[in-house]
């Protein structure tokens, strides 16, 4: 048994119903006591979807506990094939069903006698897969069932494109900011001359998943969705998979160059060199930002980044190579990819920090202090308690970062948006100069901040006067180096001559 | 339908029981607040902890008094033992938050293999020394609101059963009591015992905000009646005394395991009436106590008609219209009830679960509402199912829908007005002073209608989209 208040990553069917709402016309019937639908919910108020979320319930109640489920999910199955005339329903397993152990595979092959549509199980363990694990197992599934499915009825496509093609894989809802990422990258594809084969799991009908072979390669844009399906189509067909996120302007680069690399090598000639340096130089704004005298002002300040892999990975990037600023520790909640992202970022930080323990990220936020935290929705309001301004990477995430505005993280108009997050999360850098110099404008009392962080010391009145004149964008900072001082020098009481005695030392 | 087909009675109907809800663990979310020295533990899974994470919104990151001991592989397959872990994790609560209670809430994992709660509690209470209540709140067994019933069943079982002797000490106890006299010279105190009339012990039970509580309690003290104490109070140390013969009356329609519990196990005698939603339910409620104490209540027909006076801009805008509860919280009949009163007429009440017994009060008056207000009678659809309800109401075209949060959205976008359910569990709706309230939620997406008339934006998906 674990105490946990906040968790990261959602539990393995999440994964499950996110890829099969993806697709198009694919519904997916949960195996799942009453309000555990509560995926719906989140669907239709965090992604605002106007249509109804095609999930549904096999109920689990006492009588199915008693009995087992019987024909409960076979009926309704069949009940749902009916009504709606999907192409595909994926039987869902969640944590309540997956300790009944019952047969959901016998469930589903009787089901499959009388539906229409097909019908698979989602091939999920509960207690082993997190959300995004199990959605990129999920997603794999389903390509191998329709690949196999073809190849049986002889209907696979032998052939590739005229052109240079990709499937985007590794699009889906409810995804950090993937509608927007998906737009950016059909543009990006379309200036490189390469044709769109295939998107998917977003908008995409499992019919489309047979011509998946006649792709030049695969791009997967994600570390966390879309991978296995990728590696799968790699070992079947040897298409090429681009594992790299085009995200920050030297990853763009780099995706970009691999791209030229992998169709050069099946016969196309091209050269994005020129296109590269165009977009770096002059329409991406992010190359000429990193040499503007307001990056300069960030040269230095301390950050620090906590988020998915692929998000947490590419800012840390992005802050230390590309605009100078010192990220402290760099984090990812992906424990079990963690290796991966330990090579991406151990160049770029001091610090690794590889949890999903909240209070350890807190608690390490409240120790460095950082001037900005890039984080989820957790570290937003971590910050909002110590007064660190953050700018939000990755899910887990609220209805504010389903923005309708046109906002990608990947590409080129992506380094843009990526660009204003970092720049607005710093307190302006004038702005910070001028406060330090005229004093600061708040008169707020002296807050103890810091979650862990307790205080056995005794501020004087004197001290706290002093204390109190200090800009309050750095009080916070200087009262913890002043009381770790007295402390290290047994002080009981803090005066106005210990705090300015602590400044000399460490210069607080 | 012609006068000649409409029912004369109530029609109860069951469906599949494919609806959505909120699963019953969410009463932790109001109930940490309403019981400030408590600690909710839910024993769990990830799906447990994601829900929670999601419903609650903001109040995850306040640190809330509660937490998920979260079950792994080595829990399911019993590698671990149960006690132990549930020692660790206790104690360490214990050490981090001293809580004066831990509710252990019980889920539908623990359920299935098994978990003796209910025994392991009371060893492992004697150990830590800290009361620990086990309530099973799961979803293969409940839905939504019926979460507070259990916690509130299982605190019954802990009231006092014997009111302390010394009665400065009893003062001492009673918060409502000691918040009435706040203030107060001890002569005004004994003056105002007074006040009351001389009847047996009153206690309500039904987790209410404190305002609200406050003023169902004046309501009450107006007709002379005293409330003894409330099954929940501010604090688990001041869980009301509760003796045999005692009376009590619930506030909420979805307290029926724990009016049973306090009728067979506390032999307290149960006040069956409406519950005081909205003015109409609200003097029934208070007139059916008055009764039972031979009280004859003193100016409430006055008190309905200006609540109603005052509600009158609100009640205007939805006079003849129509609504249908999809069904969600079992606040359902209630609230048909006073929207029957308002004028509304209801096509469907959808109901995760009906008690016809508890319920027998209110369930009369809505029968009695729709009369004299020449409605006909809505059909009350237990245990509803959500796809067919859709088809129902595409066929009927009601003016409102009061759903979840899952079906609310894409019926706005098929021109269909709605409003979420969930909000009438949290907004104060009780009593003659929050009546408005309820309006105000009622109203909310015909007044924003209003506003957008005119801009022909009613039907936001194409055509040939499927539901």
């Amino acid at each position: 048994m674990k105490l946990a208040y906040w968790m990261y990553a959602g539990p393995a069917h999440i994964g499950t119903l996110r890829v099969a709402t993806s697709f198009k016309n694919v519904h997916a019937i949960m195996h799942a006591p009453l309000g555990d639908d509560y995926f719906n919910v989140m669907r239709s108020m965090l992604s605002r979807e106007r249509d109804f979320t095609p999930v549904t319930t096999s109920v689990v109640d006492r009588h199915v506990l008693s009995r087992g489920s019987q024909e409960k999910v076979v009926d309704n199955i069949t009940r749902k094939d009916a009504e709606e005339h999907p192409d595909l329903i994926v039987l869902t397993p969640t944590c309540t069903s997956s300790i009944l152990q019952e047969d959901l595979h016998n469930f589903v092959e009787r089901a499959q006698l009388e539906a229409k549509g097909d019908v698979i199980l989602a091939d999920v363990n509960h207690y082993r897969a997190n959300e995004l694990q199990a959605g990129d197992r999920t997603l794999h599934q389903i390509v191998q069932f329709y690949i196999e499915k073809a190849r049986k009825k002889g209907e696979l496509p032998t052939s590739k494109t005229e052109k240079p093609s990709v499937n985007i894989i590794g699009i889906s809802t409810l995804g950090f900011h993937n509608n927007h990422d998906c737009t950016e990258l059909k543009r990006l594809m379309a200036d490189l001359g390469i044709e769109v084969n295939a998107v998917i799991p977003e908008g995409a009908s499992v019919h489309e998943l047979k011509n998946l072979p006649k792709a030049w390669f695969n791009l997967v844009p994600y570390r966390e969705l879309g991978l296995m399906a990728a590696k799968y189509l790699e070992a079947e067909f040897g298409t090429p998979c681009i594992d790299i996120a085009p995200m920050g302007v030297v990853e763009t680069a780099k995706c970009i160059r691999k791209i030229q690399e992998v169709i050069n090598a099946q016969g196309a000639d091209v050269n994005y060199e020129e296109y590269i340096n165009e977009q770096t130089l002059y329409v991406s704004q992010a190359a000429w930002f990193s040499r503007s005298i307001d990056c300069q002002n960030l040269t230095g300040k301390k950050a620090v980044v906590f988020g998915d892999n692929t998000h947490a990975a590419a800012l840390t990037k992005i802050l230390s190579r590309e605009m100078g600023i010192h990220v402290v520790w760099a984090g990812t909640y992906c424990k079990y990819d963690a290796d991966w992202f330990r090579e991406q970022v151990q160049d770029y930080c001091d610090e690794v920090l590889i949890t999903d323990d909240h209070g350890a990220i807190g608690d390490a936020i409240a120790r460095v202090e950082p001037s900005a935290i890039f984080g989820t929705q957790m570290e937003r309001h971590v910050g909002k308690r110590l007064d660190i301004p953050c700018g939000v990477i990755a899910a887990p995430i609220h209805v504010q970062n389903f923005p309708i505005g046109y906002k990608p993280f990947l590409g080129y108009e992506g380094t843009n948006q990526i660009t204003d997050l970092i720049y607005n999360s710093f307190t302006l850098g004038m702005e910070d100069h001028l406060l330090e110099i005229f004093g600061g404008h708040d008169t707020k009392e002296v807050i103890t901040k810091g979650i862990s962080a307790e205080s056995d010391l005794n501020w004087t009145k004197d001290g706290l006067a002093e204390l109190n004149k200090i800009p309050g964008f750095v009080r916070g900072k200087v009262k913890r180096n002043t009381e770790k001082f007295a402390r290290d020098r047994g002080f009981k009481d803090i005066s106005a001559e210990v705090l300015y005695a602590a400044k000399e030392a460490v210069g607080a | 339908m012609t006068i000649a087909q409409e029912p004369t009675a109530l029609n109860f109907e069951c469906e599949t029981g494919n609806y959505h809800t909120f699963c019953p663990i969410s009463c932790v979310a109001w109930l940490y607040q309403k019981i400030e020295d408590s600690f909710f533990l839910v024993i769990g899974t990830k799906t447990c902890g994601y829900f929670l994470q999601n419903a609650m919104g903001v109040m995850i990151f306040a640190e809330p008094r509660y937490a998920m001991a979260e079950l792994e592989e080595g829990d399911i397959s019993a590698q671990l033992n149960d006690y132990e872990e549930l020692k660790r994790l206790c104690d360490q609560i214990k050490r981090d938050r001293n809580p004066s209670v831990i509710v252990w809430i019980g889920t539908c994992t623990t359920e299935i293999i098994k978990m003796d709660l209910e025994g392991l509690a009371p060893k492992l209470e004697g150990e830590i020394g800290i009361p620990i209540v086990v309530a099973r709140a799961n979803g293969l067994d409940y839905a939504f609101t019926q979460g507070e019933d259990t916690v509130l069943a299982a605190m019954a079982n802990r009231c006092p059963d014997k009111a302390p002797v010394a009665e400065a000490e009893k003062n001492e106890r009673n918060a409502i009591h000691k918040l009435l006299n706040f203030g107060k010279k001890k002569e005004d105190v004994a003056q105002e015992e007074s006040e009351y009339v001389d009847h047996p012990p009153l206690v309500l039970f039904g987790s209410l905000p404190d305002p609200v509580v406050t003023q169902l309690t004046l309501e009450l003290k107006k007709q002379g009646i005293k409330v003894s104490g409330w099954l929940p109070a501010k604090r688990f140390t001041e869980l009301p005394v509760l003796e045999e013969g005692y009376y009590v009356a619930g506030v909420n329609p979805f307290l029926s395991r724990t009016a049973t519990t306090l009728m067979r196990r506390r032999k307290c005698k149960l006040i069956g009436a409406p519950f005081p939603i909205g003015p109409d339910g609200t003097r029934a409620w208070i007139e059916k106590i008055c009764s039972v104490f031979g009280i004859t209540p003193q100016g409430l027909e006055e008190r309905e008609a200006q609540i109603w006076a005052g509600l009158e801009d609100y009640v205007k805008l939805i006079r003849g219209k129509s609504v249908f509860f999809m069904g969600d919280n079992l606040l359902e009949v209630s609230l048909a009830r006073f929207l029957v009163r308002c004028g509304m007429t209801v096509h469907e009440v959808g109901i995760p679960y009906m008690d016809k017994r508890y319920q027998a009060a209110e369930l009369a008056m809505l029968e009695k509402a729709c009369e004299e207000m020449g409605v006909p009678l809505p059909k009350i659809v237990e245990k509803p199912d959500n796809y067919n309800q859709v088809q129902r109401i595409y066929d009927l075209k009601p003016d409102l829908v009061i759903t979840g949060m899952a079906h609310a959205n894409p019926l706005e976008a098929r021109g269909i007005n709605t409003k979420w359910s969930v909000e009438f569990t949290f907004a104060q709706i009780h009593g003659f002073t929050n009546a408005r309230d309820i309006l105000e939620l009622v109203t909310r997406p015909l007044r924003r209608n209003n506003n957008l008339k005119d801009l022909g934006w009613d039907k936001l998906v194409r055509e040939e989209a499927k539901i």
